[in-house]
């Protein structure tokens, strides 16, 4: 091989630089005031104030854990129903799946909590019919249903994708050799769509741990989250470095569950990409 | 059983919709009230095109992601071309992992680390007035980098090597190799991270919303804003044209070329 | 294919070396025309900005400096929702204001915190039209010659009190602050979400006026436990979300301003306000200038316009809080345009001096620090529910049971 130009060693620098100091030097800022004291000391005082945070993080996991199976439960068999119609059902779907996805999420979420509030259409509907009103608002299960509602379609999507890369030979040869439906589901379709599976997941979990606005919304400001709790501490109270304490924490607590998720691929490609998730 | 599938699809993009159908129908609502329909009226829309601010806050949304998504193709593609050609398997697994930070890490992180850093700078050079467009500039290219490599660098993977070089020994500089022979076989690829990153930077609130200041208002930004205090049926209105005009993209977008089908599904 | 890729991408190429251009050319041309932008942070919902055919006090602004002085003014507005966050803001130094609005006791730190500047009283006139028990705030203790505040101008002011849904509440149960901690209404009270107006609504409950300014630790201890007993009767912690909450019956108490109510009556006449008997919060939010502000003469001006009878006449009518402006309290239009909006709605803005009041002051660091402790306590007590804890442990049960049943096959696998 030749050489190589001027031209195409500087070609990477400009990223190199941007990724320096854009990317890892604000990485190293969450770090310096996560471990350090009001006088710049280190210290891990900020860490041991979590411990009074201990229900937050407790319940965000749970929310995201439940949110997350929930979707999984739901997105799964809607994905593979939709891979089963049409072509062109399936491109019609497809769109209806992608839209609520580039739909602003604040427009999603304000919407539901518009539709579920104790005045909203929902409960004067039910009024109407003589019924008892539902508070779904400020309940933990309202800012489930929230999660679910909005992160749903990133599960949905690359499942579907895996469903449709399947090659119906393997069906058609599994019904050959003997299998029944279920069978073929179990023994087939799911260890071949494993990696949709798991890249759904991550887009369901990691934007579920980490969201405000949904417990804003859907909490009434009664249920908070670690993003929430995030948010206060930077943009209300600026205590910096419990809130920096906290992002670590959290960030160390998505890539533990990551590289977890990805042991249960057994695809070629481990690394699970969050491919678009806002 | 294909009945029972075809109900089941039914009933959850009832539900999925029903929220979206229920704000747009609403923002049709002639009182200002959500729980009963009582006219059909286009006032708000109408109240919605003389808000300023609304105006404001969608151009702003515009220039921004026009000018990161380009930016961040252009660093990304660039980036991509040289950590290609790069030998050191080290320093390239180094900076690819650090490029994917904003990709693994929930935003409200990617969104505080750079708020600390540009409160870092800010106090360094004691700048008033440091927030703004350039801070959300740096910060939505930051974001929309990895997605531009992801999208670029499958292409040069496939690059056949050999016409590069068949090029230079034909007399091309490196760069007019570049140019002339590589830069037409990964052009999909950059349109598609151009495309990614627009439609990130457009979509962003969580960054956005711990890097900007009130001088510089996107859109996300500013349906944020109107949710936190009284809300105006005009954002029902608002909202209402933001997923007519997605609807309308994304039919386009699927119906029109077939092909691109696959690139845009990455999203 | 690629010729048309191509082409869009050139054309993105040159839209975007077009936008830079085109908004440099904008600025210079502006620049060169002396278009200076006043930046101006505020209350949400608190000056009358022309929705509804109301009168745009910041655009009545723009025009009436440029015919006064024949500059042009851009006025770029902007809103906060609690004092601590327009104070995270400006004191985190990344932002620049000339006008802001915020609280008694804020002013007092920002004073003490060297964060907001002395007015030039030449520049605002208009000051005259204060009412003079307005001008010898506690909060900013500084006067000038003529005895106006040294540092702020007062722009509204008002009390807090409880608001009420008389379809949902029974009559009988209101008038005190207690009908904040009644159970029977669990679900359906609003709490302040900002630390000093809840820890407030818990201090003045226990009847002592003077608590919200306490010295003594206990005291802010004991308002905490009482929050934390009222939090499992709450609907939630919101601000401004509460106009929606409350005009659509989402909820049926909600401690709030007075002004406030009065916006939210003339959507939903099921709506009734009182002031607790034990007493309640009394505030002025006033006009400062922060240190950093970059047109500080400017800011005065647009500060003495704002107290000129018209635009002060506006805000009143708009924000319906109460106006410590003459001119606006001897204006007969506006006295009958509160009447109208609510039976005896001037009344009650204004004649309020049977009600013991207080205001909040400025607390030491210490205090200040201790507060925000109290509130993040409170914030973050939560309890897990058991059926949370079951589901989850099911969950992740199912999880690691999946991991093993592959592992073990996978190891099956590799023995073949």
């Amino acid at each position: 091989m030749r050489k190589k130009s001027f031209f195409q060693k500087a070609a990477a620098v400009p990223h190199i630089m941007w990724v320096i100091m854009f990317i890892a030097a604000p990485m190293l800022f969450v770090l310096y005031f996560a471990l350090t004291d009001a006088e710049g000391k280190f210290s891990f005082s900020n860490i041991a104030e979590l411990s009074k945070y201990g229900n937050v993080f407790i319940l965000s996991i749970a929310f995201a854990l439940i949110a997350t199976v929930i979707c999984l439960l739901i997105g799964y068999p809607l994905a593979y129903f939709m891979s089963r119609q049409s072509e062109r059902a399936q491109k019609i779907l497809m769109v209806l799946v992608m839209l609520p996805m580039w739909c602003n999420l604040l427009i999603r979420t304000y919407a539901l909590m518009a539709l579920l509030d104790n005045g909203g259409l929902l409960n004067s509907l039910l009024v109407k019919l003589g019924l008892d009103k539902v508070s779904i608002v400020g309940t933990n299960f309202g800012v489930i249903l929230g999660m679910v509602y909005d992160f749903l379609p990133y599960m949905v999507l690359p499942i579907f994708t895996s469903m449709t890369k399947l090659d119906k030979r393997y069906i058609e040869a599994s019904h050959d050799l003997g299998c029944n439906n279920w069978q073929t589901m179990t023994k087939v379709i799911m260890p071949l769509t494993v990696s949709g599976v798991i890249s759904g997941i991550t887009m369901v979990f990691v934007p579920s741990i980490s969201t405000f606005y949904i417990s804003q919304k859907l909490g009434a400001g009664k249920i908070d989250l670690v993003g929430d709790t995030i948010e206060r501490l930077f943009q209300n109270t600026s205590t910096y470095g419990v809130g920096a304490a906290m992002s670590l924490i959290m960030m160390i607590l998505i890539l533990i569950s990551v590289g977890i998720m990805n042991r249960f691929s057994d695809d070629e490609d481990k690394t699970v990409k969050r491919g678009g998730i806002r | 059983m294909k009945i029972l599938s075809k109900f089941y699809i039914a009933i959850i993009f009832v539900l999925l919709y029903l929220p979206i159908a229920v704000l747009i129908i609403f923002s049709f609502n002639e009182s200002g009230s959500l729980s009963e329909f009582s006219g059909f009226s286009t006032m708000w829309y109408k109240e919605l095109f003389e808000d300023e601010e609304a105006f404001t806050s969608l151009m702003n949304s515009l220039i921004l992601a026009v000018s990161s998504a380009v930016i961040a193709t252009v660093i990304g593609t660039f980036g991509a071309l040289g950590l290609h050609r790069m030998r050191s398997r080290y320093i390239k697994g180094a900076v690819n992992s650090i490029t994917n930070i904003p990709m693994m890490n929930p935003d409200i992180v990617t969104g505080v680390s750079m708020m600390l850093l540009f409160v870092a700078v800010a106090n360094l050079i004691r700048s008033q007035s440091f927030f703004g467009f350039g801070t959300m500039l740096v910060a939505h290219v930051t974001f929309s980098i990895p997605y531009v490599m992801l999208s670029v660098m499958p292409r040069f993977k496939q690059l056949d090597k050999s016409l590069s070089e068949a090029a230079q020994d034909l007399g091309c500089t490196p760069a007019k190799a570049f140019f002339k022979v590589e830069l037409p076989e990964i052009i999909p690829g950059i349109i598609s991270g151009l495309m990614l990153g627009f439609t990130m930077s457009l979509d962003d609130f969580v960054i956005s919303h711990f890097v900007s200041s009130p001088d510089f208002q996107t859109l996300p930004l500013y349906v944020y804003n109107q949710t936190a205090h009284n809300v105006k049926f005009s954002m029902y209105a608002l909202s209402s044209l933001i997923v007519a005009v997605i609807l309308v993209i994304l039919i386009a977008v699927n119906f029109a070329g077939g092909k691109k089908r696959r690139e845009v599904a990455k999203k | 294919m690629k010729r048309t890729a191509s082409i869009i991408l050139i054309i993105s190429l040159l839209l975007v070396l077009c936008v830079p251009l085109t908004s440099c050319e904008e600025k210079s041309e502006g620049e060169s025309s002396g278009t200076v932008t006043l930046y101006v942070y505020n209350w949400g919902e608190y000056i009358s900005d022309g929705s509804e055919g109301t009168l745009d006090v910041n655009a009545m602004f723009e025009e009436w400096y440029f015919e006064t002085y024949g500059q042009k003014v851009k006025v770029n507005y902007s809103t906060y929702s609690s004092n601590e966050s327009m104070y995270a803001k400006i004191s985190s130094g990344s932002v620049n204001y000339d006008v802001i609005v915020p609280s008694d006791y804020m002013i007092e730190r920002m004073i003490k915190e060297d964060l907001i500047v002395p007015l030039n009283y030449e520049n605002i006139p208009n000051a005259q039209n204060i009412l003079p028990e307005f001008q010898n705030a506690d909060y900013d203790p500084d006067k000038n010659a003529d005895g106006y505040n040294d540092y702020s101008v007062p722009y509204l002011y008002g009390m807090v009190g409880i608001i009420y849904n008389t379809t949902m509440v029974d009559e009988a149960d209101t008038g005190s602050w207690d009908l904040m901690w009644n159970e029977k209404y669990a679900g359906n009270i609003l709490q302040f979400n900002n630390s000093r107006d809840a820890f407030g609504s818990a201090q003045y409950s226990m009847g002592d006026v003077n608590l919200v300014n306490s010295d003594n630790e206990a005291d802010w201890r004991a308002a905490l436990e009482k929050l934390k007993k009222q939090k499992p009767i709450l609907q939630g912690y919101v601000m401004d979300e509460i106009y929606n909450k409350m005009e659509n019956g989402s909820a049926a108490i909600a401690a709030y301003y007075a002004g406030d109510f009065m916006a939210m009556y003339e959507n939903n006449n099921d709506l009734e306000f009182f002031y607790p008997e034990e007493g309640t919060n009394l505030y002025v939010d006033a006009m400062c200038i922060p240190k950093s502000s970059r047109n500080k003469t400017i800011a005065e001006r647009y500060i003495n316009y704002m107290l000129s009878e018209e635009p002060a006449v506006a805000n009143a009518e708009y924000t319906y809080y109460a106006s410590p402006n003459c001119a606006v309290r001897e204006n007969e239009e506006y006295i009958e345009y509160m009447n109208e909006i609510k039976e005896g709605g001037f009344d009650l803005m204004y004649d309020t001096d049977a009600i013991p009041t207080s205001s909040y002051r400025n607390l030491s660091g210490e205090k200040l620090l201790l507060i925000n402790t109290l509130w993040e306590e409170l914030k973050s007590d939560i309890t897990v529910s058991a059926g949370i804890y079951v589901l989850c442990g099911v969950i992740i049960g199912t999880l690691v049971c999946l991991g093993i049943f592959f592992a073990v096959r996978k190891k099956k696998r590799d023995i073949y």
